[in-house]
């Protein structure tokens, strides 16, 4: 599989990124090249292995549903670029 | 000698003889750091003011005989990817440039139980993606040994800082090698506790399935010190492991008598020559001490670089996307929301991270994800049976940490394939989850080099007993560069 | 032009809040309209290196709900993460699940027009709520309020089993009447903790291939996804008739003006990239627990109507309306426990109890009228203690202050009086006092006795008993 400028920008706009055109360029040949190499692993015969998830086989790790104190407000805005009453205010999301 | 050369339980000792204070480990500290660290760059944000005061009521407190933590009074500088409440925590990413906490990392607060004192955060590559700390955007650090060379990474502040005594322990976190790379590339020692072991809430996430925090110490004694402290199941990390925590000190007996050891072949083959003569010289000493050896061989090792970047760029696409501008972060000015989640994200993020989401986002993209992530998961599984069939029969698995000594600064910046490639010995031991560690074994054209010794699931003892009896006969720890 | 041509096909994605204490992830509360912002920490602020804890009564309501819905419970079950960016949402995924649902392939029964069908149930998740955007600056922007990120929500999906708006209606009042019998949710449209978005296409009778179908969002009442799928309907026969073709789109129903309307947005493309949360570990349910919360589950609507009409005889229609809301059946059965009249407190909340509710727009938690109540009042009317009349107003004065009849018969007088004496001088104080219409009885006006028992009865004050009444004015005026 080898990946084209448009797959980039198809990818970078899932990713919410903005490329300039050398950055497009720039991953688009860094991509095919990991993507490349990564096809090393078709080598393998991975019909009856199972995927790991997790290399600890830990199972059911619940909380009680007990409720906690909550952040004060300061803490809650304290890194807020923007606020408006008791909020965190974006801008509209204009299509 | 001075106090840094001190293993960190004499000073603990010494600190309760009054022979020494908190605040003369602070003040050497910084008069370190005065002296070096315009040349290193190891850390990213000091606290010294914080240190200062810190170190008064600890003093305070030891002139009053109150109880003590076991990391009383002893100065530690905190990987810049463990937020600290009050004390701005970047990742050494322009996206976070004036991030400040709202909550500890359990870690820090079991630092901050145990009666350490924070120095400051130190550099790392931007969100811990690199080997090198050149991504680190603010600036790169440089290896204490050689100043026109990286110190490794993503944990490159950390190493540096310890090797070059600006801080008496470090908190590092490895998710393909970054603590035990590091490590070996500046001559210190660096654990990568088993996955679970040691809390990852409010490690600022890369990889979830693979991040592990752990100490860049000095000495092994130091590391299962600082280990003892930082170890045990947290109740905010469903992946903390609920086991027991054993006595890690007690199991430095520097007895190694029929220790048996498995030395991967894939480890060695094209190894620098002077690397593999560091690592037979160390299997020799092994075998001084009643340690048996035999090759082995791990067949699935040439495929973990490539399932390890499909996996853990995967997860950091999504573990990455919560930096959207909207609670805390850079905000680009912008009046449509689209547009500011693009600006802001393109502002905040440099190249190496941007590189990782876009091939995580595409591993996981509709179409995709069978052939990359899946594929990658299956294959992570034969890497992970690899090790359960060695440690069926040896009780660690030795080899270099890395396949070179520290590389120049900007060599391999426009490479990041090659890059990758630096990993290929710790990555395999990243993916099957267990511990493994990093103590320096000699040098190669003068710059220190490591050898990693890797142990079952929770089997840290064993590790840290193998590395404490290579260490205690060998003089590699004890050199320190000439800065 | 007409729909009859079509068949229509519906499949409805209904949301339920599970009414746990804190959050499905963290430890804040859940509590419906606390100041915004105000029940928030890092974990569900989204913050750097926080990490999620499964809530346990989270997972446990949500087996409660798939075992009511007749579905499967898997022996594991797992997280994904859905990815997409929005400002409610603070990681920019959700935490959802995707191939390992707690709960598969189900069913409920409805019934439309004493017509009984089963609507299946593809899959039944548990999944984290996202906060609520409000807007602002004449819509230039947004406020985002996060006490509601991290409300624990069951995602049910229906099969494309529904033919009707009626039977959509009809569903979606029998998943919340088992919900509310469950007791894991309070499923309350108008606060959100029911919410129901639906897919439906047209297709020629006979044709096996499904239409293109249209999403449909914003229905905000039981009433309004009544009229949203009606709308909608009738507007893709339209297309249909006139040869055109309806578009795959989500459509966006605006109650006040009765349309559907196209929510179009840029050729964005939406790839959620599902993928295990490595944040969390794999549920693996076993038998014992599953016998645990299977024992947990109460009667549910269908056995408590087939109950109400075999044992306790009541028309099929008051049982279905009765038992279609877990208040108004737990009404009942209080009832029952201070009367043995089933028929009568049927009849009681069918008529003046609904009426009452329905004309005023209230609840029946709104309301302080208790079982006990109902009752002992229908006690008292069948020992013709009080007068139907009387009943009346006992009735509503036990709607606004839930005080017990014998209570309210006492404090205002209200006993019937049966003494014949006592009733006799009423009788003859009116026989004095209306002449002429005493006249017109006797000319053969029969209707006259009516105005005189009217009289009679309202110098009681409605207290005497109008058999005894009746009996007294025709003896006197005979006599």
């Amino acid at each position: 599989m080898s990946i084209q400028a448009k797959d980039v920008e198809h990818v970078a706009k899932l990713a919410r990124l903005n490329l300039s055109e050398e950055e497009k360029e720039m991953f688009t040949e860094q991509l095919n090249a990991i993507l490349q190499y990564v096809e090393k692993l078709n080598e393998l015969d991975t019909e009856n292995v199972e995927p790991t998830t997790h290399v600890l086989h830990l199972s059911n790790v619940m909380r009680e549903d007990v409720v906690q104190e909550s952040l004060p407000e300061e803490k809650v805005f304290r890194n807020a670029p923007e606020e408006e009453d008791g909020q965190f205010k974006v801008p509209a999301i204009l299509e | 000698m001075t106090l840094f050369d001190l293993r960190l339980q004499e000073l603990h000792n010494r600190l309760h003889d009054k022979e020494v204070s908190v605040a003369d480990l602070v003040g050497e500290a910084f008069a370190k750091i005065a002296e070096r660290e315009e040349r290193v760059k190891a850390y990213l944000t000091l606290d010294e003011e914080g240190a200062r005061a810190k170190a008064a009521e600890l003093d305070a407190k030891l002139a009053a005989g109150e109880a003590r933590g076991l990391l009383f009074g002893l100065p530690a500088g905190i990987k810049d990817n463990m937020v600290t409440e009050g004390l701005r925590t970047t990742c050494a990413s322009q996206f976070l440039k004036n991030y400040d906490p709202i909550y500890d990392a359990t870690v820090v607060s079991k630092l901050k139980a145990a009666d350490a004192v924070t120095i400051g955060k130190l550099n790392m590559d931007e969100f811990a993606m690199g080997g090198s700390n050149e991504n680190s955007s603010f600036y790169a650090t440089r290896n204490p040994w050689d100043l026109t060379r990286v110190p490794g990474g993503s944990s490159g502040g950390s190493a540096a800082a310890v090797a070059a005594g600006e801080a008496y322990f470090a908190l590092g976190s490895d998710t393909g090698g970054s603590i035990r790379q590091p490590a070996s590339y500046c001559g210190v020692v660096g654990l990568k506790p088993t996955y679970g072991l040691v809390s990852r809430y409010g490690l600022v996430a890369f990889a979830s399935s693979l991040d592990q925090i752990g100490p860049i110490t000095k000495n092994v004694e130091d590391s299962a010190y600082v280990l003892q402290a930082i170890a045990g199941h947290d109740p905010k990390d469903s992946t903390s492991a609920n086991v027991s925590i054993p006595d890690y000190l007690s199991a430095l007996t520097g007895d190694v008598k029929g220790l048996r050891i498995g030395v991967p072949k894939q480890y060695l083959e094209g190894l620098d020559s002077q690397l593999k003569e560091a690592v037979l010289e160390s299997l020799k000493v092994f075998e001084s001490l009643g340690a048996v050896w035999e090759e082995i061989s791990l067949p699935h090792t040439e495929y973990a670089v490539a399932a390890y970047y499909l996996l853990a760029s995967s997860e950091a696409s999504s573990n990455l996307s919560r930096f959207d501008g909207v609670r805390y972060g850079v905000r680009a000015d912008s009046s449509n929301l689209l547009e500011l989640y693009h600006e802001s994200r393109s502002q905040g993020f440099g190249p190496e991270v941007k590189r990782r989401i876009m091939l995580g986002t595409y591993a996981l993209s509709s179409g995709y994800y069978d052939a990359y992530y899946l594929k990658a998961q299956k294959v992570r599984t034969l890497i992970k049976q690899d090790f359960d069939r060695a440690f069926e029969k040896y009780d660690v698995i030795i080899g270099p940490t890395a396949p070179t000594a520290a590389f120049p600064l900007g060599s391999q910046v426009d490479d990041p394939l090659t890059m990758y490639l630096n990993d290929i010995l710790t990555i395999p031991v990243s993916l099957a989850g267990v511990p493994a560690i990093s103590v320096p074994c000699g040098m190669a054209d003068g710059l220190p080099v490591g050898l990693q010794i890797i142990g079952k699931a929770f089997d840290e003892s064993t590790v840290l007993r193998a590395a404490h009896a290579f260490e205690v006969h060998t003089e590699y720890h004890k050199r320190r560069p000439s800065l | 032009m007409s729909t009859s041509k079509y068949e229509t096909v519906i499949g409805l994605e209904v949301h339920v809040e599970l009414h746990t204490k804190s959050k499905i992830f963290c430890g804040c509360s859940t509590e419906f309209g606390a100041p915004p912002n105000t029940h928030t920490c890092p974990v569900c602020l989204g913050h750097p290196g926080v990490l999620p804890v499964l809530n346990r009564q989270a997972v446990d309501y949500a087996m409660k709900a798939a075992m009511a819905l007749n579905c499967e419970i898997g022996d594991v079950s797992k997280f994904d993460r859905k990815n997409y960016f929005y400002p409610d949402s603070p990681k920019a995924y959700q935490i959802s699940q995707y191939d390992q649902p707690i709960g598969l392939n189900g069913y409920i029964d409805i019934e439309v027009d004493g017509v009984t069908k089963r609507i299946g149930i593809t899959r039944l998740h548990l999944e984290e709520d996202a906060g609520k955007l409000t807007h602002v600056d004449g819509g230039y922007a947004s406020l985002v309020d996060f006490n509601r990120v991290g409300t624990p929500l069951v995602e049910i999906v229906s099969e494309p089993d529904i033919s009707s708006p009626e039977e959509a209606r009809a569903y979606l009042e029998k998943l919340r009447a088992i919900m509310q019998y469950c007791d894991v949710s309070d499923v309350k449209m108008e606060e959100g903790s029911l919410r129901c978005d639906a897919n439906i296409s047209l297709r020629p009778h006979g044709q096996k291939e499904f239409g293109t179908k249209a999403e449909l969002k914003n229905m905000n009442s039981f009433r309004g996804v009544q009229r949203g799928l009606e709308y909608e309907q009738l507007r893709q026969a339209e297309i249909l008739d006139e040869g055109g073709q309806v578009v795959q789109e989500t459509r966006r129903w605006d109650d006040a003006q009765g349309k559907t309307f196209s929510m179009r947005s840029k050729e964005e493309a939406h790839d959620y990239r599902y993928f295990p949360d490595p944040d969390l570990v794999t549920l693996h349910i076993d038998q014992a627990w599953k016998d645990r919360i299977r024992a947990s589950i109460p009667e549910l609507p269908d056995a408590r109507k087939a109950r109400y009409t075999s044992e306790l005889g009541l028309p099929d229609y008051d049982a279905s309306v009765i038992t279609a809301s877990k208040a108004l059946a737990d009404l009942l059965e209080s009832s029952l426990e201070h009367t043995s009249n089933a028929k009568a407190v049927s009849n009681w909340i069918m008529g003046d109890l609904l009426g009452y509710l329905n004309s005023n727009n209230l609840e029946l938690s709104q309301v302080k009228l208790t079982g006990e109540g109902l009752g002992e009042m229908i006690g008292l009317l069948d020992k013709g203690t009080i007068s139907s009349k009387i009943a009346k107003t006992v009735f509503k004065e036990m709607l606004q202050s839930g005080k017990l009849p014998q209570q309210i018969v006492e404090e205002q007088g209200l006993v019937q009086i049966s003494d014949e004496g006592a009733i006799l001088a009423i009788v003859n104080e009116v026989i004095a006092d209306n002449p002429a219409s005493v006249e017109d009885y006797k000319a053969g006006k029969d209707k006259a006795i009516g105005f005189l028992v009217g009289q009679v009865m309202k110098r009681s004050k409605g207290k005497a008993n109008p058999g005894i009444v009746n009996k007294l004015l025709v003896e006197a005026l005979k006599g």
